[in-house]
């Protein structure tokens, strides 16, 4: 059944806003952007996590490095996500070890794949730190997880689901909040 | 028909089945899109490989069996490794030295492995058509490792995708020409390569004395027969030199050895005649200088490493495959 829209959560501006704060305050929390890198999960953290090297880029002598994660093969609910899911391509293209790692996603939901996140990562190396940034935590935590740097908290029910649009992926900018009938 | 030989079934091309893809025991059921998908897995896979920790969970807690009834060393090997890179458990079986030798049937070999719980099963053996009769008798996934002389999937997959790789831009098999040189008749690695290779789009000659080149080959569309090497080879991106299975051979097959080398070895001035870029395989093992020359076998053309290197990949986007989606 198609999802019927309930609210817009976050307009273009507001997308823009959360994620100029997100960059300051990943600035703030490890004093500076020295060995701070960016890993987005695919699809759409990636382009969260480009965007967020670039405005740290902004005001900070240097630009941090980007990389892009694939955590299909980490994953412990295939089944429920696809009968055959797709693998991107993982891009980390830096050595991790002793790096200061910022996790970058759209929305926090079960924190499964953040999990499945951090086992990608740690099989690439030792990080002296990874840290968790999200476009949107909506609650309903399955896993002890929890996000450094959010852009916006929206308590959800379980039958409601967050969509993300950027305009990388999407051909604009705006967060929805959208609700299946049963 | 070949003096003595069995026929080989021909298998004919089914409608895609949009659900779950279940064996893989040749191509028949399988689609170029759904090839090209497992060749971009494979790619992830290759990446895997690459890192200081080769290994992913992605099959944790299911099990592998591989059942080899016949020999084999980079093929199972290449399987074991392929199932222990995404974390999935292997039992290995040989069929020198277990029950079977006391006498126990194929199907009493396969309930015991089945009270096992193997999720999948690695299946080679020297009689055509037993991965397919295993494939009735269980509800685990089969992949054919080698069936007698009619399939071997996996090594059509290793040994097309070992070419699309060696192209820097690669922009598919349509209009590309694999030759493949040798025991055609005795050849299950032939028989796949020339239905996958088709299916993509590329055009295949199988090329070999008259005794070991079967006419009926000739009905798999986009495939030609030609006893003569030279014409054969002349514009070709891909030359594969087959093994003389001379252990299946009937005797009064081939002169002597000396005389295939003479007229059908893979050399460095054959491949003169060939395309310009074209690239050299052999699915191994190789008889240097009888099948191929030994220093056309150690040239840059020569991808006979590659191919080894790319079985392990090709094979963890297979159990990948078939295996996601079972749990």
């Amino acid at each position: 059944m198609e999802p019927v829209h309930k609210a817009e959560l976050m307009s273009s501006e507001e997308v823009s806003r959360a994620l100029t704060r997100i960059a300051h305050e990943i600035v703030e929390r490890n004093k500076g952007a020295e060995r701070v890198a960016l890993v987005g999960v695919h699809t759409r953290g990636v382009p969260i996590a480009s965007r967020l090297a670039e405005l740290i880029s902004g005001f900070e002598d240097t630009t941090p490095q980007v990389g892009k994660l694939d955590i299909t093969l980490y994953r412990d609910d295939l089944t429920e996500i696809a009968l055959q899911p797709i693998v991107k391509r993982t891009e980390v293209d830096f050595d991790v070890h002793g790096m200061r790692i910022v996790l970058c996603d759209d929305v926090l939901f079960t924190g499964r794949t953040a999990r499945a996140a951090l086992d990608a990562l740690i099989d690439m190396g030792r990080p002296q730190v990874i840290q968790y940034a999200v476009l949107v935590d909506r609650g309903h935590r399955e896993l002890p997880i929890r996000a450094d740097y959010v852009g916006k908290n929206v308590p959800t029910s379980r039958a409601e689901v967050v969509k993300v649009k950027l305009t990388e992926t999407d051909g604009e900018d705006r967060v929805d909040l959208l609700e299946v009938k049963r | 028909m070949i003096p003595g030989s069995t026929a080989v079934a021909i298998p004919q091309r089914e409608p895609v089945s949009k659900g779950p893809r279940k064996n893989l025991l040749d191509f028949a059921d399988w689609s170029s899109e759904e090839v090209i998908r497992l060749f971009e897995t494979a790619d992830v896979m290759a990446q895997v490989l690459t890192r200081t920790i080769k290994k992913v969970p992605a099959l944790q807690g299911f099990s592998v069996g591989l059942l080899f009834f016949e020999n084999s060393t980079r093929t199972r090997l290449s399987f074991e490794r392929a199932a222990r890179a995404q974390s999935a458990d292997v039992m290995n079986f040989a069929s020198g030295g277990s029950s079977m030798s006391k006498g126990e049937s194929l199907k009493d070999t396969l309930r015991t492995l089945d009270a096992m719980q193997a999720d999948l099963y690695v299946v080679r053996h020297h009689a055509s058509g037993v991965p397919h009769q295993l494939s009735r008798w269980t509800d685990a996934v089969v992949v054919n490792a080698g069936d007698g002389r009619r399939a071997h999937p996996t090594q059509a997959l290793l040994d097309a995708y070992t070419f699309r790789n060696s192209f820097p831009g690669f922009d598919g098999f349509a209009g590309k020409k694999l030759t493949i040189v040798g025991d055609i008749a005795h050849s299950r690695v032939a028989r796949s390569n020339a239905e996958l290779w088709t299916m993509l789009g590329g055009e295949v000659v199988l090329c070999g004395p008259a005794t070991l080149l079967p006419p009926e080959l000739a009905e798999l569309p986009g495939v030609k027969l030609n006893a003569r090497l030279d014409e054969a080879i002349e514009g070709a991106h891909a030359i594969m030199a087959l093994r003389l299975q001379l252990e299946r051979m009937r005797p009064g097959l081939l002169p002597s050895a000396a005389e295939y080398a003479a007229r059908y070895q893979i050399t460095e001035r054959i491949v003169a005649g060939a395309h310009p870029d074209a690239v050299v395989m052999h699915p191994g093992p190789m008889n240097r200088d009888l099948e191929i020359e030994g220093r056309l076998a150690d040239s840059p053309r020569a991808l006979v490493e590659k191919q080894v290197a790319n079985g392990v990949p090709v094979r963890m986007a297979v159990l990948y495959s078939l295996l996601v989606g079972k749990r």
